[in-house]
């Protein structure tokens, strides 16, 4: 009996909950919003179907609770209702994936005016690197990394001569143009995760993993690290700053490109500025 | 539709005259052999549930720390970065294999296989024996890590490379990671070792007219994830050995070029991905290795509560067997965002999607089976009504995280922690409690307290819902998961901050409430109502030895006949609401009047 109304409780309650509790997904800041439409989605099927299997179980508890002289039918198997709840499930589950899958392919999809922005990670810090004036990164190894070279340029490769370096500083990007994340890693794995743009993706050691996203609105955005890399994966914390053209043309003026690095009056400048 | 009640007396003709003279196996010698290298499989099941229990205390305890340490923040000095990893870790990691695999398989699989199918005891008694005493050792091996230099390893239950054997991490370079490793090859191999009795009693062991599809769902679910567990241990025992050679002798299985801390480690050219596709490939189907023998398991709880047959038997069965099989092609969803190619992401989410539909119909068919049924709210029916509601909560949010492109803003987030919570850690919980309720007269001749056990119920179902339903939506606001603080990200907020203290203190309670439950069974021992033989009035042969508990032997000097399936509950002109499987019931006349 008391179960009865509790289940009931629990299903007004969830859904109270999701409606008016102050706790939701920050507002976006990316093209991503298609994932987001999926998951609304998502939350309408699977939540109507919540409600129903556990109404209706109240609703048997009720009904069919156990008092004197009741007895319970035999009907061992009904083919025609299990045949008809397994096509209704097929269904709805194919009602999810199919949008699911199609966002995916966008996901995986980079278009090719996409720019090529390489982020390091590595315990417990965040580096970029940005390609230069040629538009094009350099190519780069783990087994390059030294303090002179924070994230592993190969300085024989004139590609990278003109990439500009960006060690345990934030990252700028412009608002409005996509970008592919190429992701690595100097020693753990790691991940990109920032809330607003939704998309994330582990960093591998010895691997360049990517995504890609357009940042659709101005302002500054937190990095967290979302895979465990060991005592200070919480506080591996970084900054997206999302700027208009001109902000970000006057930022990129600032930065020091690899060859410039790797002269000796600025490699003063490269302090060791790990935690 | 078939008639499930063939049963009956013309089988029953085929087969000889029931025999087995008593063994002299049977009757051990003295106090040693018969309580502590006992080889009787019901001893060996208390001592794997004690043992397993016993060590699950030590998670929750570990349970209460994280929470402190996340509904509080900054107050607790002790609870430092690294214990906090310790504690997650050690916390997951006893939770998954040596609580609730340990409990499972060697505990319920031990007590009920050899009594439901109606056979004396496993088939290798002896290695049934050993595979408790390996167990045993590779708890005691976890336990040791604790008080190892540089305490247990702090790697998170996943045990990911490189971190795990790295410096950065709690115990990577120290004793810690080693142990663990060692612990988990001797878990393995002491399953092994009752893994295969559990199968081939289930093959070779029923007695007579105990066909296949006359099985109660419990031997099915437990025989079924002991198969998945023959099949998925091995991935795990290879990837423990590789990173124990990574972390002793300096291979590179999984360790390619990295850089540790501005210096150059002699490692390269290993993968840290391969890693992960063996962890996982056994870690997907140990979800389901846990959740089978739940499944088998509630359906008879719901099914002689409800005094109902479970609804769909046959359907019940190939789900079991059909979702076991499937579970061994969708590991991959545990990494759609580890940088594997994403090409995968469309064939692992096919097929992760797919197994919901079998999953579904397990669920329809529990709650079909409570429709027109005569519910009796004993506290395993109670415990039963939870499992459905936390399992169907879990396994509906398990349709976000497996449809890959939601799983992007999810993954490695508390939304993930709640989900595998629900679906894996409080509703398999859930039956084991109700099952423990359930059994406990059999075991001990003894019924439990009932308020005690009402008030444990309580607490236990909605604290949990309390704890577990608002998680997710820290994780959709952005909380990844394995943080002991969570800094000032935008999205921390005051309100965020209080609903975990919130969720703290109702973790709290709900861990305070199993003392209740220790409490009833400890003193139930002696002070509860006796029980007879068959107080919920079922089926199964368990319920019908002419011992409670039963002796060694399961079953005096003859085995039952079986001779009819397990859910003859309310057969219409029958005169109780019930009949036993070895019951032969009316005349073949009779029956057709
Ligand atoms: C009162 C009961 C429980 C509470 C309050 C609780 C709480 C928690 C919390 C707070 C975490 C850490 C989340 C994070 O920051 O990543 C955690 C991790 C975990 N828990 Fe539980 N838990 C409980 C029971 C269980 C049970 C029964 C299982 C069995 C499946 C389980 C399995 C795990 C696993 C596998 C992890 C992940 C550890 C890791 O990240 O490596 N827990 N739990
Ligand atoms: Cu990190
Ligand atoms: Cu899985």
């Amino acid at each position: 009996m008391t179960i009865a109304l509790v289940l009931i409780l629990v299903v007004v309650g969830s859904i109270v909950f999701h409606l008016f509790s102050p706790w939701w997904w920050t507002p976006i800041a990316s093209n991503w919003n298609y994932i987001d439409q999926t998951l609304i989605i998502t939350f309408w099927i699977t939540g109507v179907v919540f409600a129903a299997v556990i109404l209706f179980m109240a609703y048997c508890i009720f009904r069919f609770r156990h008092k004197e002289g009741r007895k319970a039918a035999y009907e061992p198997e009904n083919s025609r209702l299990e045949w008809w709840l397994t096509v209704v499930t097929g269904i709805g589950v194919a009602a999810m994936l199919a949008p699911g899958l199609y966002v995916w392919g966008q996901f995986i999809t980079v278009p090719d005016e996409a720019t090529e922005i390489e982020v390091l990670g590595q315990q417990w810090q965040w580096n970029f690197r940005l390609p230069g004036a040629d538009g094009q990164l350099g190519t780069s190894d783990n087994r390059l990394i030294d303090s002179e070279n924070p994230i592993g340029i190969n300085p024989g490769n004139p590609l990278g001569q003109d990439d500009v370096v960006i060690e345990a500083d934030d990252l700028h990007l412009p608002v409005g143009k996509p970008v592919k994340m190429l992701l690595r890693s100097a020693d753990v794995l790691h991940d990109f995760y920032v809330p607003e743009f939704r998309a994330k993706m582990d960093m591998v050691p010895g691997m360049v993993t990517y995504f890609w996203f357009t940042p659709t609105r101005t302002g500054t955005f937190e990095i967290l690290c979302a895979e465990l890399c060991g005592t200070g994966h919480a506080f591996m914390r970084g900054f997206v700053i999302v700027d208009t053209q001109e902000d970000y043309d006057a930022w990129l003026q600032e930065q020091s490109t690899f060859a410039q690095l790797s002269t000796p009056t600025k490699l003063s400048a490269v302090d060791d500025t790990r935690p | 539709m078939v008639n499930m009640v063939d049963a009956s007396p013309q089988v029953a003709e085929n087969i000889s005259a029931a025999e087995v003279p008593e063994v002299e196996l049977y009757h051990p010698k003295s106090y040693w052999t018969k309580y502590i290298f006992s080889q009787d499989a019901k001893v060996i099941a208390i001592q794997y549930s004690g043992t397993a229990i016993a060590i699950g205390l030590v998670a929750l305890v570990l349970s209460w720390l994280i929470r402190l340490q996340l509904g509080f923040p900054g107050t607790f000095d002790f609870i430092t970065p690294e214990a906090y990893y310790q504690f997650i870790t050690m916390h997951g990691m006893i939770m998954v294999v040596y609580l609730l695999t340990a409990l499972f398989l060697g505990g319920f699989g031990n007590y009920l296989i050899p009594l439901m199918v109606g056979a004396r005891d496993m088939v290798f008694p002896y290695a049934n024996m050993l595979s408790f005493w390996i167990y045993l050792l590779a708890v005691l091996v976890l336990v040791v890590s604790f008080f190892a230099p540089g305490g247990p390893t702090g790697a998170g239950w996943t045990l990911y490379p490189p971190q795990a054997i790295m410096s950065g991490t709690p115990g990577g370079q120290q004793m810690g990671i080693i142990l663990m490793l060692v612990s988990l090859i001797l878990f393995i191999i002491g399953f092994t070792m009752g893994g295969l009795n559990y199968v081939v009693t289930v093959l070779q062991g029923r007695t007579r007219g105990m066909t296949l599809m006359r099985m109660p769902l419990t031997v099915w679910g437990i025989f079924t994830a002991t198969v998945m567990a023959l099949l998925a241990f091995p991935a795990l025992i290879v990837a423990a050995v590789m990173m124990l050679f990574d972390r002793l002798l300096s291979t590179s299985f999984f360790m390619p070029a990295l850089v540790e801390f501005g210096e150059q480690l002699e490692y390269g050219g290993g993968s840290p991905i391969l890693f992960q596709h063996l962890f996982w490939f056994f870690g997907h189907p140990e979800v389901y290795i846990v959740a089978l023998p739940a499944f088998g398991i509630v359906s008879d709880l719901i099914s002689t509560h409800a005094r109902k047959n479970i609804f769909g038997y046959r359907m019940m069965v190939w789900a079991i067997v059909g979702i076991g099989a499937m579970s061994f092609i969708v590991w991959a969803h545990h990494m759609y965002v580890s940088g594997m190619d994403p090409y995968f992401g469309f064939f692992f989410a096919t097929t992760t999607l797919i197994i919901a539909v079998p999953t579904a119909i397990k669920v329809y068919n529990w709650v079909l089976t409570l429709w027109r049924g005569d519910i009796h709210l004993n506290v395993p029916m109670l415990f039963a009504i939870g499992f459905i509601v936390t399992f169907v909560n879990g396994g509906l949010t398990g349709l976000f995280l497996g449809n890959v492109v939601v799983d992007v803003p999810l993954s490695d987030t508390m939304f993930v922690v709640a989900h595998f919570h629900m679906v894996m850690g409080v509703a398999p919980i859930m039956v084991i409690m109700g099952a423990i309720y359930h059994w406990y007269p059999k075991v001990t001749g003894r019924m439990t307290i009932d308020w005690m056990g009402r008030f444990h119920f309580w607490v236990t179902f909605v604290g949990s819902y309390l704890i577990f339903f608002p998680m997710h939506y820290v994780g959709l606001v952005g909380v990844p998961r394995r943080y002991p603080e969570l800094g000032d990200a935008t999205f921390v907020t005051d309100s965020l901050h209080t609903l975990n203290a919130f969720i703290s203190v109702a973790a709290l309670i709900v861990g305070f409430a199993q003392l209740v439950f220790l409490f009833n069974l400890f003193w139930s021992l002696r002070h509860g109502k006796e029980a007879g033989g068959n107080p919920w009035r079922a089926t199964t042969l368990e319920w019908q030895t002419s011992e409670t508990p039963p002796i060694h032997g399961n079953f005096g000097k003859e085995l039952p006949i079986v001779y009819r399936w397990s859910y003859d509950y309310s057969v219409p002109g029958a005169p109780e609401d019930f009949i036993a499987q070895n019951d032969p019931g009316p005349t073949k006349e009779e029956a057709a009047r």
